[in-house]
């Protein structure tokens, strides 16, 4: 440790002003602070400081979205030697899917980081953390098929127009993660969308057993299928809908790897409980609605499937929570999460074209966020306006 | 005026060079914007929409500069109308009767010129109060300003979300093979704004004159 800080503190005059490679000053002090807790103290104002920096909320983060990472490749062997028709053992399958998907990974943070770094360098500042989740929370959003150059397609679009235009982290509108996507499947839309997509190799022409059907679940509801299979024609229990074990983009399917996700957010503060909350109860209350018209499958379908079937909890868990671009004020966010639970079941059952409705509900409601905060504010303003005018 | 101004003054030069950088009437002064999202999925379409904004701009600019002395000022803008009215008819019709195929695909778009933003604009602005060849120059000036936007934006739209250039197959066949897919993206409209958002950000970036103080 010591050796390695006295090597930086010896390259650290090349980079100062004047020094011969000052151009790579926030590229060294990016590295710099991920090795080192900076020792930069505060000499003005407030004096208390805590060390809960970006970098530990977005390490917090990305720790939080392990659990789902880890079933999501385990589901992607599964899913892919279900499809097969071959039983292999839990280690066969998860080293199967982390071959399919450490290159995603890859590829989303080689692209997206390599633009934050161009940036940084370009406009003089410091190079920010937050594609540190952006990056893991792309490569669980896509179909385990995607070709990786619209991966890194995708994360440059995201980060560039969907973060650096409006002046890089902390400035963004929309999700940087949930731009990517939407970009693929606006603009790739066979790579995104159908049966084959989200099992590895099925798209490649593999030799499937007789009968095997990628699609997922909430494809099927839509097709009015009131029995919801897996790929292989077996019903799909409850509980297997709610382990995950079945197709669907990387990180979204299990439902409990996610609630493990959601609990370590909640426990550090990072995430906000009033947001995950809304956002279930939203769909709840959505998918009561739906049931008491019913008329379809997707209409008929229990509450409680509609919150596990899909990206609904995945969204609700690390998407909408993004304190950038989610609502800011407390009541706002009961507001705001509510509003994506409604619209994202909404969405859902009433769009023929698209089986899952909660990528648009978040990215409509993140455009949404400031005018409720907006209205929030004005609001106590207005009440406390009314109380100093009584007292007077 | 005493002495007689030649006809290519640098004051005149300005006229056409302004609006094809630091006054461009789609980057810096925001008009146009509808028929730019609209026409330029491909090329084509795009030129011979320039075209016609050419035709229309400059003669209705040199029209409405002769008749300035004589509109009185509480119904110039129905005259300018009727100009620019007349002039997108005859545009219309010259573009069925010689290129109907692009005369389908632009549609409404044609007709559509009068409520283009740029040309009442510049009748206002500029023809009302000068003599016919500045305002000619004017005109061009600020229809070649549009129309080059909208051939860089269709230029990037109809390579990235067709593959193609003015119709013609640019990206080679071996490119699909190894995976390539054209952009679905970019044929949406959406496209059509991020690009010029982008053309926008690049101009701003180099030309620091255009950056607000505040």
């Amino acid at each position: 440790m010591n050796a390695l800080r006295r090597y930086i503190d010896k390259i650290k005059p090349n980079v100062e002003k004047g020094g011969k490679f000052h151009f790579l000053k926030s590229t060294f002090e990016g590295f710099e602070t991920f090795l080192f807790v900076p020792n930069t103290v505060t000499t003005t104002g407030s004096h208390i400081r805590d060390a809960f920096d970006m970098k530990r909320a977005m390490i917090m983060v990305v720790i939080a979205m392990v659990p789902a990472l880890l079933f999501g490749m385990w589901n992607t062997g599964y899913q892919h030697f279900l499809a097969l028709g071959q039983e292999v053992g839990l280690w066969e399958n998860f080293w199967f899917g982390f071959l399919r998907v450490l290159p995603i990974i890859v590829v989303s943070y080689v692209t997206g980081l390599g633009i934050e770094f161009v940036f940084a360098q370009i406009r003089g500042h410091e190079i920010n953390e937050g594609f540190l989740v952006s990056g893991m929370l792309i490569p669980l959003v896509m179909p385990v098929d995607v070709p990786l150059w619209m991966v890194a397609v995708a994360t440059a679009f995201a980060v560039i127009i969907g973060k650096e235009v409006f002046g890089g982290t902390g400035m963004n509108i929309l999700n940087p993660a949930l731009t990517a996507r939407a970009f693929l499947f606006f603009a790739y839309p066979t790579k995104m969308s159908g049966d084959r997509i989200w099992i590895a190799g099925l798209d490649k022409g593999m030799e499937t057993v007789d009968g095997y059907s990628g699609s997922t679940a909430l494809a099927q509801a839509a097709q009015n299928n009131d029995v919801l299979v897996n790929g292989i024609g077996d019903p799909l229990t409850t509980w297997d809908k709610f382990m995950g074990m079945i197709p669907g983009s990387i990180g979204e399917t299990s439902t409990l790897a996610i609630l493990i996700g959601a609990f370590i957010l909640i426990l550090t503060g990072v995430g906000s409980w009033k947001i995950i909350v809304s956002v279930f109860a939203g769909g709840a209350v959505m998918g009561l609605i739906m049931n008491a018209f019913g008329g379809n499958a997707l209409m008929e379908m229990p509450f409680w499937e509609h919150l596990i079937l899909g990206g609904f909890a995945f969204g609700a868990v690390f998407m909408a929570t993004d304190p950038v671009s989610g609502a800011q004020t407390e009541k706002g966010k009961w507001i705001y999460g509510f509003l994506i639970g409604v619209l994202a079941i909404l969405i859902r059952v009433f769009n023929p074209g698209y089986p899952e409705g909660v990528m648009l509900a978040i990215l409509l409601m993140n455009v949404f966020a400031p005018l409720i905060d907006h209205y929030i504010m004005e609001g106590n303003i207005r009440r406390r306006l009314k109380r100093a005018k009584v007292q007077a | 005026m005493t002495e007689k101004e030649p006809l290519f003054s640098a004051k005149n030069l300005k006229l056409i060079r302004e609006p094809l950088g630091h006054s461009n009437p789609i980057t810096v002064q925001v008009l146009g914007i509808c028929s730019a999202l609209a026409i330029t999925v491909q090329l084509k379409p795009a030129i011979v929409m320039t075209l016609s904004v050419i035709a229309v701009m400059t003669i209705s600019n040199v029209v409405i500069s002769l008749l300035r002395n004589m509109v009185p000022p509480r119904i110039r803008i129905i005259v300018q109308l009727v100009v620019i009215a007349t002039m997108v008819i005859l545009v219309d019709e010259i573009l069925q009767a010689f290129a109907y195929d692009v005369s389908k695909q632009l549609s409404v778009f044609v007709g559509l010129i009068i409520t283009n933003c740029i040309i009442m604009g510049r009748l206002e602005a500029f023809a009302l109060s000068n003599k016919p060849w500045p305002a000619f120059l004017d005109g061009l000036g600020n229809a070649f300003g549009y129309g080059l936007i909208l051939i860089i934006v269709s230029f990037f739209r109809e390579l990235l979300g067709s593959g193609t250039l003015m119709g013609y197959q640019v990206i080679p066949d071996s490119f699909y093979e190894f995976g390539y897919e054209n952009n679905g993206l970019m044929v949406l409209p959406p496209m059509a704004l991020i690009v010029v958002g982008i053309i926008i950000w690049v101009q701003r970036s180099k030309d620091k004159e255009l950056i607000e103080q505040n």
